[in-house]
């Protein structure tokens, strides 16, 4: 026989919210609070990333270099006539990065060259997203004989080599800064298309896209409200990358040539131009050939690693784990 | 059989992107203007009657589709036109390729071997300093546009230390044979070799990395040690082999990189294959050679990804009952 | 002589978010032949001591306690020997036994590679065992050149059991081997289990979730909550009669023994199974118990003895405690009316 025992207390309420929580006022208002919480918790955990942070961090100081370049070095520096340094001369004093085979100041063409190879990167990577989000957004919603032709046209520029194709592109539309920012659009979108598609694809079969489908809504609104926001996150970590992508495909058709008129536009594919073209590597002329090469490869850094800190807080499949 | 029927379907598709490439080529190129005076564009003027000649030569007196039909089966031929010099397309193509896939074979199988081995050291070892370090120096290469890195190449080891050539692909003048001209090749080759094999590692270091990482993380990794195997065997024997199949995969899309990366190397290392003279038909306007580079660049790497598809099925038995 | 004797086991997991206790003192005894049930919720460590006996968990992982198979200390062994201990020793049947075999490799050599490795056979011979342990366990031997992907769940798990008993050890793990798989199938396998732990006379440990299961095939039965044992004694007994509460709210939830349409989460118990790293004070099952009283709360009751063979984790099963709770009610003075404990 068992012993009498007292009952327990039953376990207290949870205390009522009270004034501590102010209520939102509309479903739209609560949408918007929770995406600004969710971007303020992502901006959170992105800071403990120190390879995050770094990238961001060099990225500034470019767009602030390539943002006040008329501050730092005069525009004029970078067309022949005003050019008064000595040729081909190493680093000095009054020229900190040497001068090229026309007496320019390198530094003042590392720095007006940044203008140039930040805002087409990233007006390339505009139109690659554009073009990539609005293929693979079809593709996995629509399904059917729409998603097969649409992913077979994706595959044909996946397989296609980047370079032969981007040649014949400019050569045809003739180089200039506008068909270069094409030609890059064109020729970068199918890997975004496929990223897009896989998270469409498994997202579609989520129930509160079934229930909303119940619901009577219509494709755009299940395509706008419902999927879009839930692989904006997933786009933009893979958007940091793809400008990395572009900003290296520009420097390489901008020393082929196939860039914007070096005449007008400079960018740090072009200074390579010059430099080859002027037998800088033969003669050894490092301090021709090392900044501007060094400005890319610290900016594609930045945007590489910021890329990827992101892809660690965002990609779903990462955080799964 | 199913593997029968997958390799026609791989085969098929193959086949069916090289269509949409000539499609391209030739509707690509028609917007420029008939080829007739793209072929003259810069260059001497034909009497009127000779253009004519030359473009019932070409066919262009007929209607676009048929136009279409006749260049396909001028290509399927071996004809894809003429350089702006007049020498046929396919000539000069040829007398190039050799010295290309000289350099891009060996240095892909060069970075595939170390990134593999790399990635593979990465991964087994996760956050020790062989693989923090790999992982800096891959991420670095990664971002360096690779004809910059191959111009610090030749300024530090062709010019400063002046180890090697700094450029072509045999020393002009000397009249090597056998043995000493297979040497002479392989000095010229060293830089550029060594340039494209590191530019193009980090690739697959970096998938072989995290590929091995998710496999290892699999159950039939633990049921492996639990069988008593050594460390070494659970390694090469079960993870790898199942690591592998994703690599294979990234090893295929890199192909189209790696032939973007030849083009420029060859330009400044003066490496007489068809990157240079993809060069060169820029400088000089040579539309029909640009085409016929295109093409070959294309069907190059769509032949490339159908070997790498017909052997990631014998390496995965799933994707050939699928 | 027992076969396998685990004494004082913890297992501490390293995570991310700071040290996980995922087992806090656990010790049972396994004689040869003898078939011991493990039953608790996930999260109560009971596959965790499943590793850990075969030292499979991951690098890094704190475990200390004796674990002596056969005499020998496996948490202290060299690795070559133990090595050579794992499969012929003691093996284990993984559960989910889709991602539980090699992908690339064919059944039959997964089957012969630790035969080969141990080096109890050349390779012909291995492979004509493998063919005789498939046909052991129902499936026919041709099979062995067939890929993991190409059997059923059913057939996949049989496979892991034929592996299990590919270098004839004494002792087989069950780890969730039938929580996979349909109804008919479990029921298929667990008779499979039986019948060969009877041929063989192999000592078993039978992990699962699922009461009802271990009721019919094991000997004895230990449940596990929050890392450590909390009951355990004869299979049959610990089910009709059980003494802790928790065991209590188990069985309840199956009005008819064997009747699998009940899953094993216990119906009625409110809450959920405490997370290992953030355990509640005193005994970690009171917040959830329909019996808890006062010193519940603060005082974690070790295994009481209930009767021979049989014990209990509860304040409810000590006498002494029963004493004291009786004189903080009167006031100083022991209750002589309270009647005697331990008949539960």
């Amino acid at each position: 026989m068992k012993p009498t025992i007292e009952r327990p207390a039953p376990a207290p309420e949870p205390e009522p919210l009270g004034d501590q929580v102010k209520l939102p006022k509309s479903v739209k208002a609560i949408a918007r609070t929770r995406r600004k919480e969710a971007a303020l918790r992502t901006w959170r955990q992105y800071r403990k990333s120190k390879m995050g942070m770094a990238g961001l961090g060099i990225l500034i100081f470019f767009v602030l270099v390539a943002i006040f370049a008329p501050v730092l070095a005069s525009r004029c520096e970078l067309s022949p006539t005003c050019a008064s340094g000595p040729i081909l001369s190493p680093p000095s004093w009054q020229y900190p990065l040497g001068t090229d085979d026309l007496g320019r100041s390198v530094l003042a063409l590392v720095i007006w060259g940044s203008r140039i190879s930040i805002a087409v990167g990233l007006a390339a990577t505009l139109i690659t997203v554009v073009i990539g989000t609005s293929f693979g957004l079809a593709a996995g919603y629509y399904g059917g004989w729409r998603e097969s032709a649409l992913m077979r046209v994706t595959d044909w520029f996946l397989v296609i080599p980047f370079l032969p194709l981007a040649i014949v592109l400019s050569v045809i539309l003739t180089p200039s800064l506008t068909t270069v920012i094409l030609v890059i659009g064109i020729t970068s979108w199918a890997s975004t298309a496929r990223v897009v598609r896989a998270q469409v694809l498994s997202l579609k079969t989520r129930t509160y896209v079934e229930r909303s489908r119940a619901l009577g809504a219509s494709h755009w609104h299940l395509m706008s409200r419902h999927i879009l926001p839930n692989v904006g996150p997933l786009i933009f970590a893979n958007t940091v990358l793809i400008v990395a992508v572009a900003i290296l495909s520009e420097t390489t058709l901008s020393f082929l040539n196939l860039g914007p008129d070096p005449a007008t536009n400079i960018s740090w594919g072009t200074i390579l131009e010059f430099a080859f073209g002027g037998g800088a590597a033969f003669s050894n002329d490092w301090w021709w050939i090392v900044p501007p090469g060094l400005a890319v490869v610290l900016v594609v850094l930045a945007f590489t690693m910021i890329g990827y800190a992101l892809d660690e807080i965002l990609n779903p499949k990462l955080r799964a784990r | 059989m199913s593997t029968r029927r997958y390799l026609f379907s791989k085969i098929a598709q193959a086949f069916l992107t090289l269509a949409f490439v000539l499609a391209f080529n030739f509707f690509l190129f028609r917007g420029l203007g008939d080829p007739v005076s793209l072929l003259l564009h810069g260059h001497a003027s034909l009497t009127p009657s000779a253009i004519a000649d030359l473009k019932q030569q070409l066919g262009l007196d007929l209607p676009l589709p048929q136009q279409f039909l006749h260049y396909i089966n001028e290509t399927l031929h071996g004809n894809l036109g003429y350089s702006y010099d007049g020498t046929p397309v396919s000539t000069v193509i040829a007398s190039k390729t050799w010295p290309t896939l000289l350099l891009i074979g060996l240095s892909t199988i060069a970075s595939i071997v170390i990134g593999i081995w790399v990635g593979i050291k990465q991964g087994w070892k996760r956050g020790s300093g062989f693989d923090q370090s790999m992982l800096g120096v891959t991420l670095v290469l990664y971002s360096m546009p690779e004809f910059w890195f191959g111009l610090l190449m030749i300024m530090l080891f062709a010019v400063t230390f002046q180890i090697f050539p700094t450029g072509g692909m045999t020393t002009p003048g000397a009249d090597y044979t056998g043995a000493k001209h297979v040497a002479d090749v392989l000095n010229h080759m060293a830089l550029p070799f060594f340039v494209l094999t590191l530019a193009y590692l980090a690739e697959y270091s970096i998938i072989m990395r995290s590929s091995l990482l998710e496999t290892l993380g699999e159950d039939f990794i633990t049921t492996a040690r639990s069988k008593g195997m050594m460390e070494k065997r659970v390694l090469y024997r079960h993870a790898v082999p199942n690591a592998l199949l994703p690599t294979m995969t990234v090893t295929i899309l890199s192909l189209g990189f790696v032939i973007s990366g030849v083009i420029t190397i060859e330009i400044i290392f003066s490496w007489p294959g068809l990157g240079l003279e993809t060069y060169n038909a820029i400088l000089n306007k040579d539309y029909s050679m640009l085409q016929g580079l295109f093409l070959l660049f294309s069907a190059a790497v769509i032949f490339a990804n159908l070997v790498a598809d017909l052997l990631y099925s014998y390496l995965d038995p799933r994707v050939r009952a699928a | 002589m027992s076969l396998l004797s685990v004494d004082e086991l913890q297992v501490t997991y390293q995570t991310q978010g700071g040290p996980v206790p995922a087992v806090r003192g656990v010790a049972f005894e396994l004689a040869r032949g003898e078939v011991l049930g493990l039953a608790g919720e996930s999260g109560c460590g009971k596959s965790t001591i499943a590793g850990a006996i075969l030292r499979l968990l991951p690098k890094g992982t704190d475990v200390s306690g004796r674990v002596l198979l056969d005499d020998q200390n496996v948490l202290e062994l060299k690795p070559g020997k133990l090595r050579a201990v794992r499969w012929t020793e003691a093996s284990i049947v993984f559960q989910g036994a889709m991602h539980a075999l090699n992908p690339v490799q064919r059944i039959g050599d997964q089957i012969a590679e630790p035969i080969i490795l141990h080096g109890q056979a050349g390779e012909r011979e291995a492979l004509v065992r493998a063919g005789s342990l498939l046909e052991q366990v129902g499936l026919p031997a041709r099979r062995l050149r067939d890929y993991p992907h190409e059997l059923s769940g059913g057939q996949r798990q049989r496979v892991m059991i034929a592996m299990a008993l590919a270098c004839s050890p004494r002792l087989i793990i069950a780890d969730e081997p039938t929580t996979a798989l349909d109804v008919m199938v479990q029921a298929q396998v667990l008779r499979l289990l039986k019948e060969l732990q009877r041929e063989l006379g192999l000592a078993m440990i039978f992990i699962t979730h699922d009461l009802s299961v271990l009721v019919e095939t094991c000997d004895r039965l230990a449940v596990m909550y929050a890392g450590r044992i909390i009951e355990e004694g004869a299979a049959d007994t610990v089910f009709r009669q059980p003494a802790h509460p928790y065991t209590r709210a188990l069985s309840a939830a199956f009005p008819e023994i064997g009747d699998a349409r009940f899953r094993m989460h216990p119906a009625g118990l409110p809450g959920d199974p405490p997370y290992p790293a953030d355990l509640p004070s005193g005994c970690t099952f009171h917040p959830r118990c329909p019996d808890a009283f006062g010193p519940c709360s603060t005082v974690d009751p070790p295994l009481f003895d209930v009767s021979p063979g049989r014990r209990a984790a509860c304040l409810l099963l000590d006498a002494g405690r029963a004493s004291l709770r009786a004189a903080a009610r009167t006031d100083d003075h022991a209750d002589d009316d309270l009647p005697a404990e331990g008949q539960g």
